[in-house]
């Protein structure tokens, strides 16, 4: 730094402290992470002064895109072979997820304006596992016509199954061909229509993205909007309902946190909160780092910063990164593609995601493939979990395993001021991921997130 | 006027307080008057540069304070075409963290990226010299050596403002000009227009 930057001192500092950046904040956010950057981006948008902190060296902490050098260090891997390619000509997601072309992750972006810094692309292809095959997920009527998926009078069936989603509408009853989709529930939804039990695994697993069967017995109307949302995005670029930003899921993060920064926020990479400070009351007031300390009305950040009894463990996820050097067999030489394996398929309750995305989308050296594996724990052996999807891949050049746990926070923070994401999901996507977003946010500033965006506001005015 | 548009992006970058905001918005301004306040809510800033035989668009990222903590994403440096890096002429440190700038560009940055280094010149030419701790020689063949532009600029009274910009729009490779943008940007449909599959 070349600049002695003057020290301030407060009242509230203990003796021997030192200020932390500023001293004083509306809000301290822990940990880089999508959510916490959302949050500390739209906070300094509406004026409030963030101070954001991670004890990596680098944005996105359970979310990020990590270089060779970063990844290999996280798995203690040792020094990457330089076979590979480039360091920087990697970007590996840690958690794998595609965005929903018409989904909330896009209004939200679209919201904030981050769309500026970041480019997008669509994914190639969606595909089912059925049977021991992977199946294109029909994009056209057409296709869903000729699709192998389905016998000749269950198209028919499906095609008017997906016209009565298409126009249901829930604000205009005359849609609604006499079904109260609050009340009926999916699986009886499916029956209506005289849908055999395969269509409705294939419908609700590989379009609703649902990751189990606990949907089918509840009321449709959840169901059939994750549906519609699938078709207006499949409608909206092509061949699969998913885009991605170029360089990898960390542009997101990265994104949301220029956004804070051109709004005054303060960041701070590789420095870990050892403390957080609270007062007689049980509310947190400040954080400690080495010695020094910043104080601040609320503190946000995900379950790692905060001590144990705050959170509740809600199941761990595995995650297989694999670098291949070839495409995903029988996925038509795609290079980004996304597979599901529902779990019945291969006698699961959870689904099974595959996903591939390679130098096309600027994540890897031309010629390298990364195809990751992920899905929810059932017993507690990582690598049998994810052998159905590993089968799937060919040959394996590299593979990183982990296990994650999941958290939740154990109340809303109003009580402590210490408002906790919760971790990422296990679904492909961030739609399920949007809505903790959205309740982070309500529980922070008490109000609701305006997501409503007019297409027509999105002016080029960068 | 050439008909030819090429769009670059440029980064600035150095040390907190050297003075890059005023470089761009002296630089900026004086052609465009219709923006907003830069310093706060600005995404990135426009300008052209006309040459003989085209005109050069620069995009310009200010870091918004994210060098402060030495915590620009890599996001910042991404297809960047060429970076100013700024330092103090009465501050040897920001000399010293420019070194470490160029360090970290070139680690970072793309290979064939056109930096200029930037001595800024805060206050009046009269006192200058009493005050100056960065001698132009030394970073002048701190520069040669690297294979990258030098200059001193002065904010306040304009000097060599405009000749940085254009010195650089000069020595970028026009046949590799950037694409404005490669791919989609993302929008809503409309629910009016939605057409299920």
């Amino acid at each position: 730094m070349s600049e002695e930057e003057e020290k301030k001192t407060f009242d509230w500092l203990p003796e021997g402290m030192e200020p932390l950046a500023d001293g004083e904040y509306d809000a301290i956010i822990m940990g880089t992470g999508l959510k916490e950057c959302v949050i500390s981006g739209l906070l300094s948008v509406q004026g409030m002064r963030v101070l954001q902190m991670d004890r990596n060296n680098y944005y996105g902490a359970d979310c990020a895109s990590l270089n060779l050098t970063n990844l290999y260090k996280k798995f203690n891997a040792g020094t990457p072979p330089e076979t590979l390619g480039a360091n920087r000509d990697f970007n590996v997601d840690l958690i794998p997820k595609l965005i929903m072309a018409c989904g909330n992750l896009t209004k939200m972006l679209l919201h904030t304006k981050v769309t500026r810094y970041l480019e997008f692309k669509s994914i190639e292809g969606s595909y089912v596992y059925k049977a021991g095959k992977i199946l294109k997920v029909p994009a056209t009527p057409e296709e869903a016509l000729r699709s192998p998926l389905m016998g000749l009078f269950e198209k028919r069936r499906f095609r008017s199954f997906l016209l009565f989603v298409d126009q249901y509408d829930e604000t205009k009853p005359e849609t609604f061909q006499g079904k109260d989709l609050t009340v009926m529930t999916m699986r009886q939804l499916y029956e209506s229509f005289g849908l055999v039990p395969d269509t409705h695994e294939f419908i609700s697993h590989a379009m609703c993205l649902q990751l189990n069967d606990v949907h089918l017995g509840q009321p449709a109307l959840a169901t059939v909007k994750e549906l519609q949302t699938y078709c207006y995005s499949l409608s909206r670029y092509g061949t699969s309902p998913y885009i991605y930003p170029v360089y990898g899921l960390g542009g997101l993060p990265e994104g949301f946190s220029r956004l804070c920064a051109i709004h005054g926020g303060t960041f701070m990479l590789n420095r870990d909160v050892d403390e957080i400070i609270y007062n007689d009351k049980g509310e947190a007031i400040g954080v400690k780092s080495g010695n020094e300390m910043a104080r601040a009305k609320f503190i946000v950040g995900d379950p790692s910063y905060f001590p144990k009894e705050k959170v509740r463990a809600t199941g761990q996820i595995v995650r297989c990164i694999c670098f291949l050097n070839h495409p995903i067999p029988n996925c038509g030489d795609l290079e980004s593609v996304q597979i599901i394996i529902p779990g019945p398929q291969v006698n699961r309750k959870n689904d099974i995601f595959v996903c591939s995305i390679a130098s096309a989308h600027n994540v890897s050296a031309k010629g390298i493939y990364i195809a990751i594996v992920s899905t929810k724990m059932e017993g507690n052996e990582a690598d049998k979990e994810v052998i159905p999807g590993l089968a799937l891949l060919g040959h394996i050049m590299q593979r990183f395993t982990m296990v994650a746990t999941t958290y939740e926070p154990v109340s809303d923070g109003n009580d402590d001021k210490c408002y906790i994401s919760s971790s990422f999901d296990a679904s492909s996507h961030f739609e399920g991921d949007v809505e903790d977003l959205l309740s982070l946010y309500k529980r922070v500033t008490g109000k609701d997130l305006d997501m409503n965006i007019n297409a027509d506001s999105v002016e080029a005015d960068y | 006027m050439s008909s030819r548009v090429c769009h670059f992006k440029l980064v600035l970058l150095g040390d907190t307080a050297v003075g890059k905001s005023c470089l761009v918005v002296r630089f900026v301004r004086d052609e465009f008057f219709e923006f907003q306040e830069p310093t706060i809510g600005a995404a990135f800033l426009t300008q052209t540069v006309a040459l003989d035989d085209a005109t050069v668009k620069f995009e310009i990222w200010d870091t918004a304070g994210q060098e402060r903590y030495r915590s620009l994403a890599p996001m910042y440096y991404r297809g960047a075409a060429a970076a100013i890096i700024v330092y103090d002429i009465t501050n040897p440190d920001s000399f010293a963290g420019a070194k470490s700038w160029v360090k970290e560009l070139q680690r970072r940055g793309d290979t064939n990226v056109v930096i200029a280094l930037v001595g800024a010149i805060a206050g009046n030419k009269a006192d200058l010299e009493s005050r100056r701790k960065v001698d132009f020689e030394e970073a002048n063949a701190y520069a040669e050596e690297n294979g990258i532009l030098h200059m001193e600029t002065s904010a306040k009274n304009s000097n060599n403002v405009r000749a940085l910009f254009v010195e650089i729009a000069k020595s970028l490779p026009k046949a590799l000009q950037q694409p404005e943008r490669e791919a989609f940007p993302i929008v809503m449909q409309k629910q009016e227009t939605r057409n299920c599959c």
